[in-house]
């Protein structure tokens, strides 16, 4: 009876252990996918809770690719429920009132995000928020390299007017 | 300016990615700079990573909210005597409690009012399924899946704590619509002369802790409490020592638990 504790907890430790340290760049990369703050972390957690439970399920490999890809098939779930909701629901809960960062800018680099399509977001945001390789990307998105770097095309083709057009002169970068 | 192979889109991508071998990166720069319209494409391209990194980058530095710790890293011991105390103060003003943590969760709003609005289904709940005596549990406590299956649809990680000390057995649990129809799991207990003790679990948005709040309604009794990003619900026939411990069981359970994964 005492061992009806959760059926995973003695097995966790291996996999939380790997887990921890990749939990702020989850949270990062969930913030960027799901804009509003609070969804970014019910979808980290769901992510973590869905991670442990399925602990026995990772067998070696690249656990942060596996994390990340737990992420994106809860947020397309996510996204398909939001789908049955007034559009307005999704656009407008970014960037709360006094976001020291709502500059024009970055405000429009999340508005210009939430213009593509989720499959290429989610490259751009893997390759370049999270620095991962494109083999690493093709992994997390279950696709071959060659998608990876259409979608990466696609998404930077269609950023970049839309930034050129909405915006004064781009940003100098250092 | 002709070169060994044609530079293509996605070597300059790559270029842009610090993920080109060596051995290319100076003729793609070679390129670059005798191309401005890759030039410019290459800028736009990094300008829009620039962008992206300093809006979502600062993210990683931000403390982890407690429901993000499966370890519970960094999680104070939390001191139950003080809680005990505030209780005694609450527990006669518990209609009055709301507002006094003056956060919100998912279960409507501020903490004391998620503990009284889980308690009220809970005794609602505890009314209609201890009564049962043929189906009063959905899943059997030796049918291994029973909490893997209620933390999955309540978003949490949950147990069913060993009642043994107070004379109760579990006998299963069930998924139980809470406040604002969200997934609440209900285990029930069952003691030596058949009374049932049950405990009722639910998750709420954001971290919290309040102390045990007891409410009653007739015969029954609840303890209700907010921890580490659950709320919980102890209910049973209105004994209050009795629940009272009961209810110091579960949170020692949990708090075990997370003690042992740090």
């Amino acid at each position: 009876m005492a061992e009806l504790t959760y059926a995973m907890e003695s097995a966790m430790s291996a996999v939380r252990r790997g887990l921890e340290p990749l939990i702020p760049a989850l949270r990062r990369f969930a913030r960027a996918l799901a804009r509003d703050a609070e969804a970014a972390d019910d979808l980290v957690q769901d992510t973590l809770v869905r991670a442990l439970r399925a602990e026995h399920l990772f067998h070696g490999g690249d656990l942060r690719t596996w994390l990340f890809t737990i992420l994106l098939n809860l947020d397309r779930n996510r996204r398909r429920g939001l789908a049955r909701r007034p559009l307005h629901a999704v656009i407008e809960e970014s960037d709360p009132p006094g976001d020291p960062v709502s500059d024009g800018s970055s405000r429009d680099i999340a508005r210009g995000l939430a213009l593509l399509p989720a499959e290429q977001r989610e490259v751009l945001l893997l390759v370049t928020l999270e620095g991962m390789s494109y083999r690493e990307a093709a992994e997390t998105q279950g696709v071959p390299i060659g998608t990876v770097m259409s979608r990466l095309s696609r998404a930077r083709a269609t950023l970049r007017e839309h930034l050129e057009e909405g915006l004064p002169p781009l940003r100098r970068v250092q | 300016m002709t070169h060994r192979h044609p530079i293509t889109d996605e070597e300059l991508h790559a270029y842009v990615d610090g993920q080109l071998p060596e051995d290319r990166v100076c003729e793609v720069e070679e390129y670059v700079a005798a191309h401005p319209e890759a030039a410019s494409r290459v800028a736009s391209w990094r300008a829009q990573a620039a962008m992206i990194r300093e809006k979502w980058g600062k993210v990683v530095d931000e403390p982890l909210p407690e429901r993000l710790r499966p370890g519970g890293i960094g999680r104070r011991p939390r001191e139950l005597g003080r809680k005990l105390a505030v209780a005694a103060a609450l527990a006669f003003a518990f209609g009055a409690a709301a507002g006094w943590f003056g956060r919100d969760f998912l279960l409507g709003g501020r903490d004391g009012e998620i503990a009284r609005a889980l308690a009220d289904a809970a005794i609602e709940a505890h009314r209609i399924y201890v009564v049962e005596v043929r189906h009063p549990i959905e899943v059997r406590a030796d049918e291994a899946h029973l909490v893997p299956w209620l933390s999955r649809r309540v978003g949490h990680l949950l147990k069913a704590p060993d009642l043994a000390p107070e004379g109760l057995k579990l006998l299963g649990g069930r998924l139980i619509s809470g406040p604002h129809g969200i997934a609440t799991a209900f285990f029930m207990y069952e003691g030596g002369t058949g009374e049932r003790v049950t405990l009722t679990t639910a998750r709420t948005m954001r971290e919290g802790e309040t102390a045990f709040q007891w409410r009653a309604a007739g015969d029954i009794g609840a303890v209700a409490w907010i921890e580490g990003g659950l709320a919980f619900v102890v209910a049973g026939p209105a004994e209050r020592a009795r629940l009272d411990r009961v209810a110091r069981r579960v949170f020692d359970a949990y708090e075990l638990a997370s003690n042992q994964r740090e």
